[in-house]
């Protein structure tokens, strides 16, 4: 089957100059790609301020056990289990040794903060690699089959954005014993299957027209080959925007469900405010520290994601550039 | 029949003119064929209309000439194209080609058979811009026919693709294998698919407007090297064109095809000297010319192109022929006859 | 002077992009006489439109234009206003787009949208009078008057754009400019299409500009015939004299690559090379290094645009000098 390469007479006369192999020359193109998307997200004021959010948080989750090895004792500072007993009385208020203060069971508030930090980003990501995996796939299959596939895949996404995620999750979490693993997998499913499948579909309907499909299926390109090289590398763009937006929805579901107080996780910025209403302290402004940094840190964070999607909806979308 | 495959060598032409088994050199022939397309599409929905987008139609193709497809947009002439290489699945009829799937009808193609046919049966599209992915290299999409057959490793398929780079006119090779299609001009991107359709050797090549979206510096160029290489590689084209101009240069035989038909066939040089249909006649004088001191005469035909759908069983020209008569009416739609040497058109008044 | 309808003086246009300033029109200057027509031809991305954009003050944000003039009827338009503009556009000069989709609204009647056009220049006092107005004008461009009334996607493309045409014709301007205006038709809704149109401009005494790659279509239509190579225009003449002695090395070189159905078949010549990048376009003159008889001088400096034989301009140094014969 080689025959039409090693017999070819013009071979001999033309040979390749360069000696780079290939996944080097890849690898260098792949880097250009990034080089200059980077340099359109950074022209953009609104992902850059989204963007420094997140590090400024993503570093909290690097600092905290850092603290925890050197300045901080386990048994005062442990975001879970520790107290501080040189306190009478807690919740107390922010000091130079607890600088958010204590909740009242007397942990130290910035030790839980950074902690649901880690939290967060593993729900975030887990649940929005989930939710891209399924809406690509799914969106790039009933695009390029249509039919009944198609409709098979449409109905069960009515289904699931009739549903109330909520309600099911709360459901849910009063059934089984809903861990952050669970739950990402959950929200990435819920949210791939629903909006962000018919929103890919639709994109992936504009590609499967394109020539280039058709050039493929000359080619000699199977189905399963057309869908991933050709319909889902087109998606990636729109794909990764959704996943920023996943992400958000992502931690305030999370925040909402540990409110209620039926998630199986440890620590978490949802499960701060659910010990901070427990507490019966949820309204009392006199005791701030309690409930502020909590639920600033998943505005603040939700929020962040959401203007890197934005940002990321202008380079995937050159229309809404403004040149 | 694998076995046989692995044993030839496509390259070579001799090879493959082993492979014919009838005396004459017909590569191509196609009989009867017809597609239809439902005009309601549905889960329980019936479709009870149908636009006849190629509705019978017979011709054949010799080998190592090429034959031009010309009509106006909505004539079926990129249907029979896509027919041809199968990316549509025709209706009825039987296309049969001289390749080593030959023992098939190439209509009734499936699984493998379908994708060996693909190594010797190439399309090139008519927009270079919306042909390529723009999310690959120009080395993805021109090895993608080998990648997808399994032909040869990387390092072979990479020195088969410099050099179909150098055949086409982009040389060095090694300056666009790696670049992505928004790099190149339109010129540049037509070369490429070029590249990509030749890189399997080829023996029928059908080219769908391969020229119509080129500026008119760089058409020539392109119309040139498909020319030099078909003759070079020994491929036979199917060449797909509105442009009466662009087929007299491309093309040694010309089928006109209108609403679905083929309405005259022959010699490219004797049909445009000695138009025979009506038809052939009015598109021939509409065609504007490069002299400002000649004034033509406007076409003579009524009417603008109808959609064939459910036609009426008469001549499709019947509406707007300045020749039609009761007979045009009363019949089905003539049948191509011979009307001079190797000329044939499809007209009861001629 | 007062003879000319229109008359362009060293226009030059810039668009200012992400990654430059693309030298769009550079140092245009060309003149039309009153009911006259002429064809602007050239490929792609050389500045044709960007002229009639420019003529017509419907420039995008990123257009600057750096210098120039553009006189109708011995008023400068570039320094009105866009209130003025108003005024000018369809009244004096219309437009006819390449995509009559894109100029007419879907969701209007056709009549209706002409009507507007109408109203909005004060051209008529009561319904019944623009209707047939709207009646008189579908008749001029052969199409059913009763069609008036039904929708842009009820009509064929050949009949979207008699409509549009029918449109720029509306308020009796002095000149039409239409861009590309049959590029997507068929062959015979072209010819039937382009003879009207000049039979109506002969008729009116309207001057037209049409624009086209296609220098057969321009061959037809034109009394005199400009052509553009990347962003400047680098012959202009009647269209005899360019078809019978083209001057430029550009233009005779189209003309050769150029098939055609009458006469000997002949071989085509192809043309080296590809049209520049505007970002950066070639020093001196911008077809040097696609030029067969260029020399060092035309790498240096522009040549001048100058009138050699009798009203018929060209920008080169050394110009053709062989009558075309075909070849």
């Amino acid at each position: 089957m080689t025959d039409i390469i090693t017999k070819s007479p013009a071979l001999q006369t033309t040979p390749l100059a360069t000696d780079i192999p290939v996944w080097r020359v890849r690898l260098r193109l792949l880097w250009r790609g990034i080089r200059t998307n980077v340099a359109l997200f950074t022209e953009n004021p609104i992902g850059l301020v989204g963007l420094a959010i997140i590090v400024v948080f993503a570093s909290l989750i690097v600092i905290h056990p850092i603290l925890m090895k050197s300045v901080w004792d386990r048994n005062v500072y442990d975001p879970v289990l520790g107290i501080d007993l040189a306190i009478p009385f807690h919740p107390a208020p922010p000091s130079p040794e607890h600088l958010l203060g204590t909740d009242p069971l007397g942990r130290d508030v910035l030790s839980q903060l950074m902690h649901g930090t880690r939290s967060a980003f593993i729900l975030g990501s887990l649940a929005a690699i989930v939710n891209f995996i399924v809406a690509t796939t799914i969106g790039a299959i009933a695009a390029y089959f249509s039919g009944v596939v198609d409709s098979i895949f449409m109905r069960i996404a009515d289904l699931v954005l009739m549903m109330p995620v909520i309600t099911i999750l709360i459901v849910l979490g009063s059934l089984l014993n809903l861990e952050m693993l669970h739950l990402a997998i959950v929200i990435g499913i819920l949210s791939g299957l629903g909006g962000t499948t018919i929103i890919i579909k639709s994109q992936a309907l504009t590609i499967k027209v394109r020539t280039y499909i058709e050039a493929a299926r000359v080619a000699g390109g199977n189905d399963f080959h057309i869908i991933f090289k050709h319909i889902v590398p087109n998606l990636l763009p729109l794909s990764f925007l959704y996943m920023t937006f996943t992400v958000s929805a992502a931690i305030a579901i999370e925040a909402v469900l540990s409110f209620f107080g039926i998630l199986n996780i440890r620590m978490s910025w949802g499960v701060m405010i659910h010990t901070t209403q427990y507490a019966g302290y949820l309204l009392d402004m006199s005791k701030w520290w309690l409930i502020f940094p909590s639920s600033v840190s998943i505005s603040l964070l939700t929020a962040a994601f959401y203007l890197v999607g934005r940002a990321l909806d202008e380079i995937v979308n050159p229309r809404l550039r403004k040149r | 029949m694998a076995a046989k495959i692995s044993q030839m060598n496509i390259n070579n032409p001799e090879n493959r003119s082993a492979l014919i088994t009838e005396s004459d050199e017909t590569i191509v022939k196609v009989e009867g064929l017809k597609k239809l397309f439902p005009l309601t599409t549905g889960m329980f929905k019936r479709s009870t209309s149908f636009i006849h987008a190629v509705d019978d139609v017979d011709f054949y193709i010799r080998e190592g000439e090429s034959l031009g497809l010309v009509g106006e947009s909505g004539s079926g002439k990129t249907t029979v194209g896509k027919l041809l290489v199968r990316l549509l699945e025709p209706t009825n009829g039987h296309i049969r080609m001289l390749l080593d799937v030959a023992d098939q009808d190439i209509a009734r193609l499936r699984g493998r058979s379908l994708k060996r046919f693909r190594w010797h049966v190439q399309m090139i599209f008519q927009d270079p811009y919306e042909s390529l992915n723009p999310r690959r290299t120009i080395f993805d999409t021109v090895s993608e026919p080998l990648s997808v057959q399994g032909i040869g490793d990387i390092a072979q398929r990479e020195d088969r693709v410099a050099e179909l780079l150098t055949m086409v006119g982009l040389a060095p090779a090694e300056t666009f294998m790696f670049r992505f299609p928004h790099e190149l001009s339109g010129g540049q991107r037509q070369r490429i698919a070029i590249a990509r359709a030749l890189i399997v050797s080829p023996s029928f090549v059908v080219a769908d407007e391969p020229t119509s979206m080129l500026d008119v510096s760089i058409r020539t160029g392109v119309m040139n090297l498909m020319r030099d290489l078909a003759d070079q590689l020994g491929v036979t084209y199917l060449y797909i064109t509105h442009d009466l101009a662009v087929a007299r240069y491309m093309t040694e035989r010309l089928a006109v095809m209108y609403l679905g038909k083929i309405v005259e066939m022959g010699e490219t040089e004797d049909v445009l000297a000695n138009p025979l249909h009506p038809y052939t006649r009015a598109l021939l004088s509409a065609v504007p010319v490069p002299d400002p001191t000649l004034k033509r005469e406007p076409p003579n035909i009524k009417g603008s192109i109808a959609k064939a759908i459910d036609p009426i069983p008469r001549c499709r020209f019947y509406d707007r022929c300045p020749l039609a008569s009761r007979v045009c009416e009363d019949n089905d739609h003539p049948p191509l006859e011979e009307k001079g040497p190797d000329h044939w058109t499809a007209c009861y008044m001629v | 002077m007062t003879d000319y309808l229109l008359k362009v003086e060293d226009l030059t246009m810039h668009y200012m992009t992400r990654t430059g300033e693309v030298s769009a029109v550079d140092n245009v200057s060309f003149a039309l006489r009153k009911g006259e027509s002429m064809g602007l031809v050239g490929e792609s991305g050389c500045g044709k439109t960007s002229i009639a954009a420019t003529l017509l003050k419907l420039l995008p944000e990123n257009a600057k234009v750096k210098s120039g003039k553009v006189l109708v009827n011995g008023t400068e338009l570039l320094s009105l206003s866009e209130e003025e503009m108003r005024s000018i556009r369809w009244k004096r000069i219309s437009m006819v787009f390449q995509a009559a989709m894109n100029s007419l609204n879907p969701v209007y009647k056709v009549g209706d949208q002409i009507i507007e056009a109408l109203e909005n220049h004060n051209m008529i006092s009561s319904n019944e009078e623009a209707r047939k107005r709207v009646e008189d004008l579908f008749l001029l461009v052969d199409l059913d008057p009763k069609m008036m009334d039904q929708y842009p996607h009820e009509y064929s493309g050949g009949m979207r754009q008699r409509a549009v045409i029918a449109m720029a014709m509306a308020c009796h301007p002095d000149l039409i400019i239409a861009d590309e205006p049959t590029t997507a038709l068929d062959v015979i809704v072209q010819d039937n299409l382009l003879r009207e149109m000049t039979a109506i401009q002969k008729k009116l005494g309207m001057s037209m500009i049409y624009i086209s790659h296609d220098i057969a279509v321009i061959a037809e239509v034109s009394d005199r015939i400009g052509v553009m190579y990347a962003g400047r225009l680098v012959e202009y003449g009647s269209a005899k004299q360019i078809f019978k002695r083209p001057l430029h090395p550009y233009t005779h070189g189209l003309m050769s690559t150029f098939p055609s159905i009458v006469g000997p078949k002949r071989e085509l010549k192809t043309m080296p090379g590809e049209p520049p990048d505007l970002i950066n376009p070639p020093s001196g003159c911008r077809f040097h290094p696609r030029c067969p008889k260029a020399q060092q001088i035309c790498s240096q400096q522009a040549p001048e645009f100058r009138d050699l034989s009798g009203d018929h301009y060209v920008g080169c140094y050394f110009p053709m000098e062989v009558t075309f014969d075909g070849g």
